[in-house]
Formats: structure tokens, sequence, C-alpha cells
């Protein structure tokens, strides 16, 4: 019987797996944690559900784009959950103080964020997919409705929540549990300025710059344009897709560079609670 | 055995030289040199802050070094850092393995990391070496500080490491459950000629387990040999006599004579 071990100096499928599957059976020994991650977009939902109905029964504007707010509020949860999926599931080897077992380990850098991506869309697919499901008949929208748009509005909140988790293990690798917070809070700072709820015309004049740099921005308008004029707006998700190039670019660099630091700062043998 | 300035053999597990690592004003390593062959087992001692931590650190590429080389079975830690990191591992009380995780679970994964070709069957193979059946299936959290170290050693191992580090392998383990670790760790270096490089704080393991020991003070070394060696040189029944007069700056038996005449 063979254990020799199989090393491979190149990018391993099998030790993203591996990490993967870690995630899964701390899912399936923690119920709290499984229910967690349906119970905010489900109460969310609901309250945002209510006030559309309450809104639209007041505004024949708000009538006419039925689900306008639940709409909003799903995407603004993808966006969110798919960067605390990405920073919660490297947070939770620093609770455990498993982080120095992994970075002793071949599983390379790469590897290890390819596996938090793959972690994090498990996690949004465990919350989100029920809580559309229950939107259906509860309000009568249907977000699958949205179709090829949802996909592409769904890919490009997946990759800003992907650039900012990036910049916050970075800083957690960097400065330790020190910057945990960051990664529950980070992503509000976006929630006013990229105008989920409300046209980049509501702002003044001088943030729409800040907001138009921001790629949701251009998802929340396009999403819009579907919802209320029932156009697909290509120019806005070429816009979102190349801000997010950059901004993933930017993740990416960030993270490098605060990992390059943290090895010669030697936080890396610090970490843990 | 050990050198001052080491050159490297092919029968080198980890060669270690001029490594320096400076933290603002504090030169944390300052320029340290080793050699630990194949099949040998070296101990780091040192004060709190003496620079093991960091040197360990080093070896297994989590701190960058500010000068000097490390070279691991033959190869360049600055190489492909992943491929050396599966022929090696790394146990120690101060780092834990998720809680909410089975210890079966904890070692699947681990093994899957490693490359292990057979997880299971080397899991199975573990557990007997390791007594861990009872325990397999339950929660690594729920387990004694025993226990514990042997699930750790157990992963330490899962991929036959041909250069295994220890930290602190049986502290806070009762003298029975440490001896019993003891003589796992030697049956293991006998077994498959492995390098062990072990840093502790309690002699008597260091005597027993270690062929050579380097003992750091201010990131440097300050007394290098074997034990046997050590004792003599300094005039001391025990390594811990020995580390006493090093840490203190108290000098060799002759530095002791010489000092009171």
């Amino acid at each position: 019987m063979s254990t020799t071990p199989r090393t491979s100096s190149g990018f391993s499928f099998g030790r993203v797996g591996a990490m993967v599957l870690r995630y899964w059976y701390l899912l399936a020994n923690s119920w709290p944690r499984a229910v967690e991650l349906v119970y905010w977009p489900t109460v969310n939902m609901l309250t945002w559900g209510f006030v559309q109905s309450y809104v639209s029964a007041k505004s024949s504007y708000f009538a006419g784009a039925a689900g306008l707010f639940v709409a909003a509020l799903l995407l603004w949860d993808v966006l969110l959950r798919s960067q605390q999926g990405f920073a919660f599931a490297f947070l939770e080897e620093m609770w455990s103080r498993n982080l120095g077992n992994l970075l002793m380990s071949p599983l390379k850098p790469s590897e290890f964020v390819a596996s938090l991506m793959a972690i994090s869309l498990i996690r949004l697919a465990i919350g989100m997919i029920p809580v559309t499901l229950i939107a259906i008949p509860l309000f009568g929208f249907n977000v699958w409705g949205l179709g090829a748009a949802l996909a592409a509005f769904f890919a490009n909140l997946l990759i800003t929540g992907w650039a900012i988790g990036f910049l916050i293990i970075g800083l957690l690798l960097r400065h330790g549990l020190g910057a945990e917070a960051l990664s529950w809070s980070l992503m509000f700072v976006l929630l006013p300025i990229s105008c989920v709820y409300y046209p980049v015309a509501t702002l003044p004049v001088w943030i729409r710059p800040i907001a138009w740099a921001l790629p949701p921005t251009h998802v929340f308008e396009g999403m819009r344009a579907v919802m209320i004029e029932h156009v697909f707006r290509f120019d806005l998700l070429a816009s979102a897709m190349a801000l997010n190039a950059l901004w993933i670019a930017g993740g990416v660099f960030a993270f490098t560079r605060l990992l390059a630091a943290a090895r010669r700062a030697g936080s890396l043998v610090q970490q843990g609670e | 055995m050990a050198e001052n300035v080491p050159r490297e053999g092919t029968d080198d597990a980890l060669v270690v030289r001029d490594l320096v690592k400076v933290f603002g004003a504090v030169r944390a390593v300052d320029g340290l040199s080793f050699r630990l062959p194949r099949g040998g087992t070296l101990g780091l001692l040192g004060g709190n802050g003496a620079g093991k931590t960091t040197t360990i650190g080093m070896i297994m590429g989590l701190v960058e070094p500010d000068g000097g080389t490390i070279r691991i079975l033959g190869r360049d830690l600055r190489g492909d850092r992943s491929a050396l990191l599966a022929e090696m591992n790394f146990e120690s009380p101060y780092v834990d393995m998720p809680h909410r995780l089975t210890v079966r679970q904890n070692l699947t994964v681990f093994g899957r990391l490693y490359g292990v070709a057979d997880t299971a069957g080397r899991i199975a193979e573990l557990s007997r070496d390791f007594a861990l059946e009872p325990f397999l299936d339950r929660r690594s959290g729920a387990l004694s500080a025993g226990q514990k170290t042997r699930v750790a050693l157990a992963k330490a191992l899962l991929n036959r490491p041909k250069l295994l580090m220890l930290d602190e392998p049986t502290a806070s383990l009762d003298p029975d459950t440490a001896d019993w670790i003891r003589t796992r760790l030697e049956d293991y270096r006998r077994e498959t000629g492995a390098a062990l490089l072990i840093a502790s704080h309690n002699m008597a393991e260091v005597e027993r387990l270690c062929d050579d020991v380097v003992i750091l003070t201010a990131g440097r070394i300050a007394a290098h040999g074997t034990p046997g060696d050590l004792m003599t040189r300094f005039g001391r029944d025990g390594l811990e006599e020995v580390f006493l007069d090093v840490v203190r700056g108290r000098g060799t038996a002759a530095e002791r004579a010489e000092a009171a005449t």
C-alpha cells in the first residue's frame, strides 16, 4: 500500500479540494453555521419585501417596478456575502489556530485563495437560493426571471466581493486578528455610494465620480434599467467588467504585497487568537 | 555532526548558513549556521526570545530571512517551497487543528493537502501506531492534551516527512505520555532515517532524543555540540545546568576555573 506523497510543483486542484472538504466538514458538523448563512438574507428579504409592498401601494412608480427593492437587496447580499464568505472562511483558520498548519503545508497562496473563492460560492448558494425561492410566493418577485442579466450582475458583484476579500485577508495576514472587524464592516462603506436602492442622480454631484468608480454602482444602475425601463444596458455591464478587472488586479496586488510584508515582519508565526 | 560553518553534504537534510533576521533594531537571528544530517536529531535550545521560533519560521518559509541561506534536502528553500514542504512536516502544541472536525476528518484533510496517495490507509496505520482508534471519530476539540498531541504527531507523520520539525513536542504532557511520545519519535527516526529538529525547554528530552545541540542566546550560537560534549565542556552532569551556564554567561568549566584563579 503506497503512502508516498504525490508532489506537484504546479497548481493543485487536489489541495483546493482538500480545503473545500475541510469547510464542508465544518458546515456539516455545525448546524448553527449553516442556519446563519440563510438567517440574515431571509430577515433582510422579509423586511425589504414588506417595505416594497407598502411603498408600491402608495406610489404608482414603485408599483410599476415590482420587486425593485427586493432585487436590490438580493444583489446587495450577493456582494456582501461573497466578500464575507471569502474572509470568514479564512478567519475560521485563525479562530481555530489552524493557520500555522496550513501555512507550513504544501498549500500555495494561490490554492488557498482559490479555495476561499469556491467556499464563498458554496456559502452564497446555501444562503441565497432558498431566499430567492421564498421571495416568489411571498412578494411575487422572481429574481431568476432576470435571466442572463442576473448572471451578469451576479458575476460582477462576486468579483467585487472577492477583490475586497483579497485586501481583507492580506490585512489579516499582516496585522492578525486586529484587522478582523474589517471583514464584517468594510463592505458597508460601499452601501451608500454604490447606489443600491436609488439612482446615482440622487447623490450630490461631487460624490458621483466616486460612485461611478465602484463596479457595483454600474450593476445596480443596470438592474434598475432592466426592471424599470426593461432595457439591458450593455454599456453598464462593460464598464462594470472593466472596473472589476482593475479591482481584482488591485486586490491580488494588495494581497501579495501584504503577504510579502507579513513574511518580512514575521507576523505569520504570531497568528492565532 | 554539526559544524560552525557547515559544508553541505549529500546526506544533509538541512543546512543553515549565516542566517540573519532583523526586526527593527533587534537582530533576532544573527549569523546562525548549522547542519542537520539525514537520520540525525538536532536540539535547538534557548531562552524565551533567543531566536528559536524565528529560526523555525525561516526554515518553514514563514519568515523572510534578511541574510543567509537555507537548504533543505539539497534544495534551496527559495525555489519550489510547496514541493519541499510536501517532504517536511511540523508539530507544535501552539498550533491547533479545527475543533469542530473529527480527528479522522482533520487527518483526511491534511492527508489530501500533503498529497498522500492512500490517505485512509495511512490514517489507519497511524491510528494503530498512536492508539487513536478510540477517539478517531470524536471532535478534535473534545480531546485531552495528551490525545491532541498524539493526533498532532499523527498529522505530522502523515506524509512520512524526511525532515520533521517539532516545537515543544511534549509540553504540558504527563511524564508517562511524554515518554511514550519520545519513544514513537525515536522509532520513526530509526525506521525511516528522517531528520528531526526539536525546539524544547525540556532538557531531559533533549538529552534523550538529540545527538546534536545548538544553544542560542540573542540570536547567536552560544554553545554547540553533542549533549555529552557539552556536559564535559561545561563540567556538568546534565544539560539543564549547561543551559543555565550558557544563558547566564557563566562560561565553560575551563573559563570558570580561570576566572576563579
